[in-house]
């Protein structure tokens, strides 16, 4: 490239304004996520700041490896755009997972290239080698921990929360090795590449152990916080890169997923600490013997016609979804269920519980996906005091959300945690698959309330059943 | 160019290890942080999943990363060659299966039985 329209395109000023346009349009474009109609047009204002960034980023002269980006760029289109359109609704905390691992992969990956780059840790200023280091440690235990994340969500790994007191002394060894190697690595301005990768190494077996004892209960909050460790990583590579439009990107990410992630906890009464220290209580000791401490009381189990007449009859009928919902996708059987009852005159609501699934409003892409209108999804505080005058609680795969004993019993796991109080209807149904215990493996009183009866088996199954019983009433 | 653009913007080709350089990206880093908080603690519980999947998508602009190094580096052997490669590839990954899949799952909160549609709706492609 030559002439004055090339130096004017790779003027280190205009590719600032370039990338000014672009943030404006991700603040812009995120902005509009807070509605659900401004929300699709600011995803794309999003993706077209992207473009922008992209376009900026390329206007170098001389332009070096073309045929490496070209290669590059379309294997990722290739990947992403059909991995992003077949996946299932279900299996969106996969998708999200994978998709923020490999972003996670890609800042340690950068930090990797450009400490081979620059000859080692012995830059000069000090502090690109910090944000450096930062990106790389961050970035590799996201790539691993979110692919943890994922594998115990597509059910590859047990979901079930591993707590290993055996993994305790290696995670702090791992954490003081990290912050050793990090500190030599800074003060000697070491040149050997086995340092670096030792450290990616270390970071990537901690970010493994850091999310393999985490419940899938927990899910929500974890996928929230990997996100969020991108963002920040990313952020930092941008300062070591002197990049603005990853430092503003990165860190509008790190702060949103922050948030999140403290959103989440707290709708489980928990510090984002005490979920990443693993699974319910795990003080260890106090675990109830599983069925035999089921309260003492007995579990009544109904049929698809009893529930459908139940039903039919009540004026108000809540639906709780729950994971089980997730799982047996559900979601059109309980659309359809729902409109047939609407058509005899029930009015139905769905309360949905901040933590119901496995990821942050998990329950609502589906019921969206099913066509359920925006209105009748009610949040926790919304619906709580409406309890009291639903004849029907119908609960379709939830467990520990619905638990009475976060509430009443002061030695719970999960005491203090809000939850949705279905025990204050008239009636309950519980829709399960067995008596076994929910993700944090504790007994549920709800389930042997006398005003709750339960149908056992496969959630989807179940509510088709229901709906072939209301057709025939 | 003025000197003023050059140090509010940061991107001194010449002054990358200066400490207003580092000073001016701590300004911006700290900057964005409140502006990510302010533009997300307004998002309902209903959208926090295309919330998380929308940033999820913005956080793969480290695809630059990839893309200025490999585009910028002359010689840059085989071995950081393939790591840069590598690198590109998952930022790309992350990057446009993030907004495609945002996309949809928008699509479904928007596609309602309402009997007016939201504005907008007419924009594909939103240029």
């Amino acid at each position: 490239m030559n002439g004055p329209l090339a130096s004017f395109l790779t003027d280190a000023n205009f590719k600032s304004v370039l990338y000014i346009v672009a943030f404006s349009l991700f603040i812009y474009g995120l902005s509009g996520l807070t509605g659900p109609k401004t929300a699709v047009r600011g995803n794309r204002i999003a993706a077209i700041g992207m473009s922008i960034a992209v376009v900026a980023t390329l206007l170098v002269d001389p332009f070096h490896n073309p045929v490496l980006i070209i290669i590059g760029s379309l294997i990722g289109v290739g990947v992403g755009v059909p991995a992003a359109r077949k996946v299932k609704m279900t299996a969106m905390p996969q998708m999200v997972a994978l998709f923020n691992g490999v972003g996670g992969g890609a800042v340690a990956l950068i930090a990797w290239a450009e400490f081979r780059t620059s000859g080692g840790f012995d830059v000069t200023p000090t502090y690109i080698v910090v944000f450096s280091l930062f990106s790389a440690i961050v970035g590799s235990v996201s790539f691993w921990g979110s692919n943890i994340a994922f594998g115990k969500l597509q059910e590859l790994i047990s979901g079930a929360p591993i707590t290993l007191k055996a993994l305790q002394l290696p995670v702090q060894a791992l954490v003081g090795l990290v912050a050793i190697g990090s500190a030599v690595a800074i003060a000697t301005g070491s040149t050997s590449e086995g340092l670096m990768v030792l450290l990616l190494i270390s970071a990537g077996v901690f970010g493994v152990l850091l999310v393999l004892p985490i419940g899938g209960a927990d899910m929500p909050v974890v996928i929230s916080l990997l996100n969020a460790f991108t963002g920040l990583a990313a952020a930092a590579a941008g300062v070591s890169l002197d990049n603005q439009a990853l430092i503003v990107a990165g860190m509008i990410v790190g702060a949103s997923g922050t948030i999140l992630t403290q959103q989440m906890a707290i709708a489980m009464n928990r510090t984002i600490v005490s979920v990443i220290a693993g699974g319910f209580g795990g003080g260890g000791g106090d675990a109830p013997a599983g069925a035999a401490g089921a309260g003492g009381g007995t579990v009544r189990s109904t049929s698809a016609s009893d529930v459908a007449i139940q039903m039919a009859y009540a004026r108000l009928v809540v639906i709780v979804p729950g994971y089980g919902m997730a799982v047996s996708q559900a979601q059109h059987a309980v659309k359809e269920m729902a409109n047939l009852l609407e058509s005899k005159g029930v009015e139905v609501k769905y309360a949905i519980h901040p933590v119901a699934g496995r990821m942050p409003g998990h329950m609502n892409v589906l019921l969206a996906e099913a066509d359920v209108p925006y209105e009748q999804l009610k949040e926790m505080d919304d619906i709580n005091g409406e309890f009291k005058r639903t004849d029907v609680s119908l609960v379709i795969g939830a467990n520990d959300v619905t638990n009475p004993d976060a509430r009443n019993k002061a030695d719970s796991p999960i005491y203090g945690m809000p939850i949705l109080n279905v025990d204050e209807s008239q009636s309950t149904i519980v829709l399960k698959r067995s008596m076994s215990s929910g993700y944090a493996g504790i007994d549920n009183p709800l389930f042997v309330d006398p005003k709750t009866s339960m149908l056992f088996g496969d959630a989807k199954a179940s509510v088709e059943a229901i709906t072939e019983e209301l057709k025939a009433l | 160019m003025s000197a003023l653009s050059t140090t509010v913007l940061g991107v001194a080709e010449h002054a990358s290890g200066s400490s207003s350089t580092l000073l001016t990206n701590l300004a911006i880093l700290v900057l964005s942080g409140f502006v990510g908080y302010a533009v997300i603690s307004k998002v309902p519980n209903t959208l926090h999943t295309p919330l998380m999947s929308g940033t999820n998508a913005i956080h793969g602009i480290v695809v630059l990363g990839g893309l200025l190094l490999l585009a910028t580096g002359d010689d840059l052997g085989t071995g950081t060659t393939i790591i840069l490669f590598a690198a590109l590839v998952f930022g790309a990954i992350n990057v446009i299966g993030g907004f495609v899949v945002t996309d949809r799952m928008l699509e479904m909160f928007k596609a309602k039985p309402e009997p007016k549609k939201a504005a907008g709706d007419d924009e594909k492609g939103g240029k």
